[in-house]
Order: structure tokens, then sequence, then C-alpha cells
């Protein structure tokens, strides 16, 4: 299977693709690490007239400790994220879900920025920077924009970003909570892309949580933050009964995505069940 | 690019997938085509010490890269270590897979010189193999491993 024509053009720094960007318009694409736009590409789902492969530009591809928060380069493999000692120490939910993303070769390619543009439903990061509170930064003609985890999601493939924009950076805060994170998966056997995903960030103190944020990722068309489990177990003490009920309350409200794999109901148990593992591993 | 230590220019239509390149351009038909959608790993290469699915990527991305095919693993007519670790411990059957099965290996020898046995099955997740029940193929690696 073999895309159909385009034209291609190399950006070599995030001003370059903009200008590209610019030029081309609404029919060119960003090209990242290019595993999820080459395989579209492919099965003629998308055929973008150019592509602007940012994967070369190196300012993209880094992983800071800026005290309030970690600052990661769009451009940032899943590898060196799952591989990286500071993401494990303070953040390391996201680490987790790094080292769950498909297999080698994908981790070896594919890049934060690339999973967070696509938005795909399926995928595991959204549920992630969600429960870790994160920021996005965006870059366009007229400068750049920080965008709030918790409005970026906007639907099934649709983010924040508006034409003409880059994610350029993603910003995790190294607070207590994000400290205490978990990501856990139940994934496609085959294609280990997440049924469900839960990333949890809590702090506790004493036996009990005093604060939380939980992120479901592959459950709803969008990555979403579930304030009714979050609600149901801040303040409280942590224990089995308490971690039942607000488990329990798991995508309650929420429409859930059905296939001919999981359907809604089992996705909706299974969205409980995961919440319960990862209230537990933290607790 | 460098394919196999060797420097090559050529002029590719940008839809040109790298896998196509190496196969149809350049005559190197060890790297396979299994699934053609990103999923069975039999068209993994190495670019710039990093595995990957070589029917996931453009030609034109990996120009100026220094790209590994199994046809590269071998030096002077001597199987590489892995190679070798397959052959003796019946690691491949219509051998369909190998050639990514061999490069998937290289790569966590490389990254983690003494893998367990839930690490080797763990890195070779993108790599499917129709025939050997992966026995065979863990016990390679693992000869690999104990002999390096
Ligand atoms: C076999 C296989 C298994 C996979 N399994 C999983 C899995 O288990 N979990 C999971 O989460 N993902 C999985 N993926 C997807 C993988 O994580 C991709 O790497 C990721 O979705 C896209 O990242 P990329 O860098 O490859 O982006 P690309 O494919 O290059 O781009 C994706 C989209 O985002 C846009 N884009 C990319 N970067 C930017 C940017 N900086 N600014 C603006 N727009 C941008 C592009 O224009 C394009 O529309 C899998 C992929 C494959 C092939
Ligand atoms: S042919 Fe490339 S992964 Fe199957
Ligand atoms: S040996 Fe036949 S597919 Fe692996």
């Amino acid at each position: 299977m073999i895309p159909v024509s385009f034209d291609y053009k190399r950006a070599n720094s995030v001003s370059d693709a903009i200008s590209l960007l610019q030029q081309h318009g609404e029919n060119a694409k960003i090209l990242a690490g290019g595993h999820s736009l080459v395989p579209t590409m492919k099965l003629r789902l998308a055929t973008p007239e150019t592509l602007i492969d940012i994967g070369g530009i190196m300012e993209l591809k880094y992983i800071e400790d800026k005290g309030d928060y970690l600052a990661i380069g769009s451009g940032t493999t899943h590898c060196m994220v799952e591989s990286s000692d500071l993401i494990q120490q303070k953040a390391p939910g996201l680490s987790q879900a790094a080292a769950q993303i498909g297999d080698v070769q994908v981790r070896n390619r594919g890049t934060i920025g690339g999973v967070l543009a696509h938005s795909d439903p399926q995928a595991d990061y959204p549920g992630v920077v969600l429960a870790l509170d994160a920021t996005i930064v965006a870059q366009g003609s007229g400068g750049e924009r920080t965008i709030a985890a918790s409005d970026y999601f906007t639907g099934l493939w649709e983010t924040a970003l508006t034409e003409g924009e880059i994610l350029t950076e993603i910003r995790i805060p190294t607070d207590s909570a994000n400290a205490n994170s978990c990501y856990l998966k139940f994934p496609q056997p085959a294609s280990r892309y997440p049924y469900v995903g839960c990333a949890v960030a809590m702090s506790a103190s004493g036996g009990s949580c005093s604060d939380v944020r939980v992120g479901l990722s592959g459950v709803g068309e969008f990555a979403f933050r579930d304030s009714g489990v979050e609600d149901s177990i801040r303040g409280q003490t942590l224990n089995e009964s308490s971690i039942a009920s607000a488990s329990a309350k798991a995508a309650q409200g929420r429409s859930v995505l059905s296939d001919v794999f999981v359907s809604e109901e089992y996705r909706r148990a299974m969205a409980q069940v995961y919440t319960k593992r990862a209230l537990t591993q933290l607790s | 690019m460098s394919v196999n230590g060797t420097g090559y220019e050529h002029d590719v239509e940008p839809r040109t997938l790298l896998v196509q390149h190496l196969r149809d351009n350049m005559g190197l038909t060890g790297t396979h085509v299994g699934c053609d959608t990103s999923s069975c790993g039999a068209c993994t290469i190495i670019a710039n010490g990093e595995t990957v699915k070589s029917c996931t990527l453009l030609a034109v991305q990996c120009e100026g890269a220094e790209i590994k095919t199994i046809e590269g693993m071998a030096t002077n007519g001597k199987l590489h270590p892995i190679q070798e670790s397959f052959r003796e411990h019946h690691g491949l059957q219509c051998g369909f897979c190998t050639p990514g099965m061999v490069l998937s290996s290289w790569q966590l020898l490389e990254r983690n010189p003494k893998p367990s046995e839930t690490e080797i099955r763990h890195a070779i997740e993108g790599n499917f193999c129709r025939c050997t029940g992966y026995h065979n193929i863990v016990k390679a690696v693992q000869d690999a491993a104990n002999k390096g």
C-alpha cells in the first residue's frame, strides 16, 4: 500500500515549520514520527498535498527540569520518555504509559507531540496528561500560547490546536501528586492500543487522600478527567470500601465507545476495574 | 543515506516507503513485507541505531541516515553471533520473521545485554512469528546474551 503522491518539505527549525505551514495552507500536514500519519496515508484515509517533516528538528527533542515543572519537547520519542530517570521520578505515570505504547519499534519512532496532536481516542498519553494536569504549549505565526490539558481535548481526533499551529512542548507540574502517579492499561492484545487506560495522580497523607486527579484514555471519544471518581475519594480515608465506591463511579454519565471486541458495557466495567487497581496501587 | 556501511544517493518519489526502496530499488530483499500495516515487524531495520518498521517510514525521512538491514549483520561471510544462536537453537522454521527478529534481538542486547526471559518476550512484542511459538527464539536470544 502506497500513499497518494504528495510534496515533501523538511523543516529545519520550528519557525521554518510554521512558515512552511503558512505557505502551504490547509492541505499541508505536519509529519513527526509518522507512526499514525503514514499508516493512515497508506490506507489513503489521509491525502495531504504537502508533508512538512519536523522529525529532524533536534530542538524539539528534550526533557528538562524547570523546577516547578518538567518541560518535554513535542518531538521526544516514547522511548526517550520511557527511559528518562527524571520522568520516572517526578511523573512515574507518564513513563509507565510510554513503556506500554505499541512495541519497541513504535516507541523508537513515535513522539509525544504526535500522540497529543492526533488525539486518537485509543491513545495512551491523553488520559495521563489530564491526570498530571499538564500544560500544552503551541506555536503559530502569532507567537506562543499555553493550553491547559483540561481544555485541550475537544472531540474525536480533535484538539484545541488551530490550523497553522505546532505543538512544541508539554509541561508537567512537579507536584507531590504527580510524583505519586501511575498508569494502568487494558490493551488490545494484538495492537496494544488501550481499550481502557487509567491514569491517577494522588497526594496522600496519613492514609487519606488529600488530592487526586483521574484521567481515562480509550473509554470515550476523547480522553477526560473523571470528576465523579475524584470527588468521591478526595478527603477520604483510603481503604477498600472508599476505593470501591469511588471506582464504581468511573465513566458514569459519560458516553462510552463500543466496538466488535469490547462492548460499551464491558468497557464501562473495565474502566471501573482499572480505576480501582490504580487507586489501590497508589494508596 | 548509508546502507550497511556504503553511502548511496538516489532520487525517490516522496511517497516511496523505505521498505520498497530497499527491496525494489536496491535489491535488498532480506527485509520482508508481512502485513504492510505496521503490525508484524517482518520489515524491521535499524535506522541510526534504532529498530523501526520500514513499511511505516518514507525513504525521504531517512535522508542522511545510517541504515542497517539483515544483509549487513554478517561480516566477511561469518554470521553475526545472534544469527549463529538462531541457527543453533532452531530459532526459525520458515524464516519469514527471522530478519526482523534478529534485528529486534540486536536492539534488545544493545540496550540490555543480560535480559530476563520476560524482558526478551517484551522486546520482541513487535515481531510476529507464525511458526515457532517463540520458544526457540527466546532460547536463541538467551544464548546470544550468554555468548556476548
Ligand atoms: C503498530 C502500532 C501500535 C501503536 N500502539 C499504540 C499504543 O498502544 N498506544 C498509543 O498511544 N499509540 C500507539 N500507536 C501510535 C503511536 O504512538 C504514534 O507514534 C502516535 O500516535 C503519533 O505520533 P507520531 O510522532 O508518529 O505522529 P505522526 O504520525 O507524525 O503525526 C500524527 C498527527 O499529528 C500531527 N502532528 C504530529 N506532531 C505534531 C506537532 N508537533 N504539532 C502539530 N501537529 C502534529 C500530524 O500532522 C498528524 O496529523 C501505535 C502505532 C503503531 C504503528
Ligand atoms: S510489513 Fe511492516 S510491520 Fe508488517
Ligand atoms: S519462522 Fe516462520 S514466521 Fe517465524
